[in-house]
Parts: structure tokens; sequence; C-alpha cells
């Protein structure tokens, strides 16, 4: 069997003695793209957060590509190859379209090496074609201040695409848009698919249909089913979670 | 066009001030070195807090350090071999102590000038940033650093000529000071130190270190999580806005002939901060117009109405912060803005006017 690209094992987090995640375990293989959904408070975020190393697991590990990127440093984590697109859109504003791009697509991203003026060739190519990707070549040398907010949203999934990460964390990444924004957000994910693995966080299973890909419920820090989504929404304990009866249903 | 503009006023700018020898009384010209000494300080002021929105509130402490090693090699070179400061002879000190005495050496002196705030500033960067402190909560610490730098050098007066400072410098590698032509060469020296320090900063900020600062100040966990360390860049930045800080400071007691701890503490690091804002944090050229007009304004208020400087400068600060947020260097834009809307309204005016 091929190394998953990425597993999560038996990860906890707690604060104050909370579990936000609770002995979670998760496995992706490369290419591929897993829909991560669950109430509010599920643990989601958090999940994201210990992977990318922004909060520390109190027990478990995550490994990358076989390697343990538990406990390493953030932007570390980031060079080996993971993004992450935040929840309310992280984009820098004071930098035109083109700049937030270029800065996500740079390959040598150490202080010692950031003295030149020059932009390389990969880089301006990558900036090029992921302005294309996500339509915003009309605006590339506008400041991301003046985008509106479903062009923040996908600049800020260009940015993590220009990264060109093998693996993309999207939490929540058409929170806000319209229909159509949605539907051509979900279409943008899944022509990604051939060249990244995508963990995607969302609500909305309007959006989460049109991703048709498995799908996994996370429910107070535990993984609590994987399927496609007509095995998750036939159901009744995930159709119990989702209703709020969740304490008369034994976890899983 | 617009950017040929620019370049070509300051390179206007800068004659006027390379001729101003030749039309200024030897008082003003000493002023206007002094000033222009500090103007390099603020460049590095706009790098940190222009760009990176790192705001320092103990500058004076980088630029006292410059100042105070290259007072100590100026202080060895008026004695005699073997001969100690008069203020150790007075505090019972009975042989100079070996920090003092490698900067008899000129060349350890100036490398001392650059070296010593750099590493000092860069070695609290690092402790600061990757503990990931910031804000108002690095400004803070910063403040209180330049509060025990004036108060250790005070204290430790057997060392440090304490209250009163190092002060009657006479020579420096072999040229009389005080000497009017000599200080014409000083006032060339640093006007070339700043118009370098200016085209580094300029060269730097359209780098990708430069873009990588104001993606920081945007928004640092963002810029962390494309896999860049903002620690790193803002250490850099904060090591180069001290070495530029001791330059300054170096280059300041050579036309103003004293250092004291009255001049590194908290009051001069915050007049500091308040000239880059008066002139525009963002924009270097703004920022040495800003520190040139606010240390003119300082000598001519203060020598007429004393206390009436303390007043003038937090007035200043208030409108700035409140009124012109991007500084002196918005006012041409909010000049023309202002015509725009009057001329829109002007012409909207004639429209309705003739539809009566």
């Amino acid at each position: 069997m091929a190394t998953p690209l990425l597993s999560v094992e038996n990860v906890t987090v707690s604060f104050d003695g909370f579990n936000a995640l609770d002995d979670m375990s998760l496995t992706l293989m490369p290419t591929s793209v897993r829909v991560l959904i669950g109430p509010n408070g599920a643990g989601k975020s958090t999940l994201l957060d210990a992977i990318i190393g922004h909060v520390a697991a109190t027990k478990g590990r995550v490994l990358f590509k076989g390697e343990d990127i538990t406990g390493v440093d953030e932007y570390k984590i980031v060079r080996k190859g993971i993004c992450r697109k935040f929840q309310a859109p992280g984009i820098l504003e004071s930098l035109t379209v083109a700049d937030n791009l270029a800065l996500a697509a740079r390959r040598h991203r150490q202080c010692w090496r950031s003295f030149g003026t020059r932009v390389s060739v990969q880089v301006r190519d990558q900036v090029e074609r992921v302005l294309g990707l996500i339509g915003l070549e009309g605006k590339k040398d506008f400041l991301a201040a003046h985008l509106s907010h479903g062009q923040k949203q996908w600049l800020e999934i260009g940015m993590v695409v220009a990264s060109d990460a093998e693996l993309l964390l999207l939490d929540e990444p058409a929170a806000g848009m319209s229909h159509d924004e949605s539907t051509q957000t979900a279409e943008l994910i899944r022509s990604l698919s051939s060249r990244h693995s995508i963990l995607v966080i969302d609500h909305d299973m309007a959006f989460v249909e049109q991703l048709d890909a498995p799908v996994s419920v996370m429910h107070m820090g535990k993984m609590l089913r994987e399927g496609t989504l007509e095995e998750i929404r036939s159901d009744p304990q995930i159709a119990a979670v989702y209703l709020g009866r969740a304490k008369e249903v034994p976890h899983a | 066009m617009k950017k040929w503009l620019k370049i070509v006023a300051d390179i206007v700018l800068l004659l006027v001030l390379a001729l101003a020898p030749y039309y200024l009384s030897s008082y003003h010209l000493s002023l206007l070195g002094r000033f222009l000494a500090m103007a390099i300080l603020s460049l590095g002021i706009s790098i940190t807090w222009g760009r990176a929105g790192i705001l320092s509130l103990g500058q004076g402490v980088f630029w006292g350090l410059g100042a105070y090693v290259l007072a100590m090699h100026l202080k060895l070179a008026a004695l005699a071999p073997g001969d100690m400061p008069d203020f150790m002879m007075w505090s019972g000190l009975d042989h100079l102590p070996a920090w003092w005495n490698v900067f008899r050496n000129p060349a350890v002196a100036l490398a001392g000038v650059v070296i010593v705030p750099t590493v000092t500033a860069g070695a609290m960067a690092w402790l600061v940033f990757n503990r990931r402190v910031s804000g108002v909560y690095f400004s803070l610490l910063t403040q209180a650093l330049a509060l025990v730098f004036s108060t250790l050098l005070i204290s430790e007066q057997a060392y440090t000529g304490g209250f009163n400072g190092l002060t009657d410098f006479n020579t420096i590698l072999g040229h009389d000071i005080i000497d009017p032509s000599f200080q014409r060469a000083i006032y060339w020296i640093t006007l070339a130190a700043l118009a370098v320090a200016f085209i580094l900063c300029r060269w730097l900020l359209g780098t990708g270190f430069g873009k990588v600062l104001l993606a920081v100040r945007d928004g640092e966990s963002r810029v962390r999580f494309l896999g860049y360390s903002p620690a790193a860049y803002k250490t850099v930045a904060f090591a180069l806005a001290g070495a530029l800080a001791g330059v300054s400071g170096a280059l300041y007691i050579l036309h103003a002939g004293v250092i004291s701890p009255a001049m590194v503490g908290v009051v001069p690091s915050i007049e500091m901060v308040i000239a880059v804002a008066v002139g525009g944090r963002s924009s270097l050229t703004g920022v040495v117009i800003g520190t040139l007009l606010v240390n003119f304004g300082k000598d001519t208020i203060s020598s007429a109405i004393p206390e009436l400087w303390q007043f003038v400068v937090g007035a200043l600060f208030i409108l700035v912060v409140t009124a012109l947020p991007k500084g002196l260097v918005s006012l041409p834009g909010i000049a023309l803005r202002i015509k725009s809307i009057l001329f829109k309204s002007s012409t909207a005016a004639a429209l309705e006017g003739s539809n009566v």
C-alpha cells in the first residue's frame, strides 16, 4: 500500500481540560479530495490547526509523507508542502493581487534569500496560471483590499494553490459566496485534485454535494463516520447529531 | 513620468543641501548637519514602523550606542597616551577599563558605531519576536529599554561620565574637529551618508524583503502560513534600523560635540517617532522632510520660549494622528482631492442651474 500523504494518528488537543480533538484519526492519500463536515464546535478547524502546527497536540502525532511533523514550527510545516486557507479571508490587503500570489508562489522563503528585485520566471508563470484559474487576470494590479468578498475568497484559494503545496487545507472556501460563485469554487476544487490533495471543511450541504468527494463527519472532537455523501445522509446517528439530539445516540 | 519627477525632485533637494555650506552661517550649518544625521535614524523608523508596522519607542538606545562608541574614541583621542578621562579619575578609577581601550583604535571605533547597535537591536528583536511579542507590547518594551539605558548611563558615572555624558572632543583621525573647514567636511559626510542610506532603503523596499515586511504588517499569521518566518524578517529589519540609528548618533555628536543620557532616553526616543509621523512614516522622502521640519521647529521655538515646545510637539502629534495619518507627504494628494471635489460640485451645480 502506498504511503498516505497525511495521517493524523490519535490526536488529542486539550484546552484547559476540554478536548477540542479527542483521539482523532484521519488518513488522506495523494491527489484526493476529502470533505470534513460536522456541527459547530465539532473540532474541524482545530484539526486543521493541529495539522499545520498552530495548536500543539496533547497526545498523538501527525505524519506528512511518512514524516512526523508534530511540534514543528508552522512556517517549516508549510515549506514541507501543506498550505491552509483560513475561514475569514486572510489576504494581504496592501499588496496587489499579483504580489499576493507571488509571495505564495516563491520557493525561496528564507529571509536571506529575499534581497532581490527580480521575480523568477517560474514564479511569474505560476502567478499567471493561478490568475487564470481564479479568474482574476483583469485585476492583477489591483490592491487586494479593493476586491469584493467573493474575489478575496478566491484570491486566498489562489494563494494556497500558488504555493504548489501537495496538501491544501481549505476552511469554508465558499463561505459568504453567492450560489454561482460557490458552484465555480466547487468546480475549481475538483479540477485541483489532479495535482493536490485537498481537505475541505464546509457546512453547506449543497456545496459539499457539488464537490462529489468522500465525506468525514466529526462530532465532539471525534471522527463519527466516513463514507459517501449518500451513506452519510442515510445514517440515522448523523441525522441525530445534526438535529441536536446527540446525547441520545451512543458515540461511534 | 511621475517616477522621474520624484527622482528629479530628490536630486534637486540633494543639490540644495550639498551647497548649504556656501549660503548658511556656521551655526545654522551645524544645526542642519545634526538634523540630517537624525534623518538617517528616521529612515530606519520608516522601514520598521512605516513598512513593517513595528513601532519602537526606544530608538534613542541604538542611536545612543553609536554616539557613545564614537564619543569614547574621541575622548581617548583627545588624551595623551596613558592618561584617563577626567571623570574616571574623579570617580576613583585607577586604570582605563579594557572595553574603553578597544575603541582607541579608530577602525575599531568606526566599526563599533555600526556593529554595537546592530547586534544589540538584532539580539533584542530576535528574542522578542520569536516569542511572538508584538504591537503595543513591543513598543512598551522598547520604551522600557530606553529608560533602563539612560538610567544606567547616569548611574555608572565612572564609566560613562554620568549625567554630564561625554564632551570636549577636539580631534578625529588627526583633524581638528572645531575647525570650520573640517566642520564643512563633516557636513558633507553626513549628507553623503544620508544619501547612501536613502538609496539603500529605497532599494530594499522594492525587493522581496520589502514586500514580505509589508505583508507582515497586513497579516503576520498569513505570512507565517505561507511558509515565511515573520520573526526572521522583522529581526533583520529592526537590526537594520539599529545600524542606521547608530550611524546617525555618531554623526550627530560630530556636529553637536556632546552626548549625554538626556539625549538618548524616553523623551528623545518619542520625539524621533513624532518627527517620522509628521513627515509621513511610509514615505522615505517624507520622513527626511519631517525630521528636518520638526527639529528646526524645536530649535526655533525652544530658543524663543523653552516651555512652549512640549505643548507644540504634543499638539503636532495629535494633529497628525487624527487629521493626517499619512503625514505631510499626503497633503498634495489631499489638496488634489479637494480640488476635484470642488470642481465636480461646481459642474454639478452648473448642470442643475441649466435645468432650472
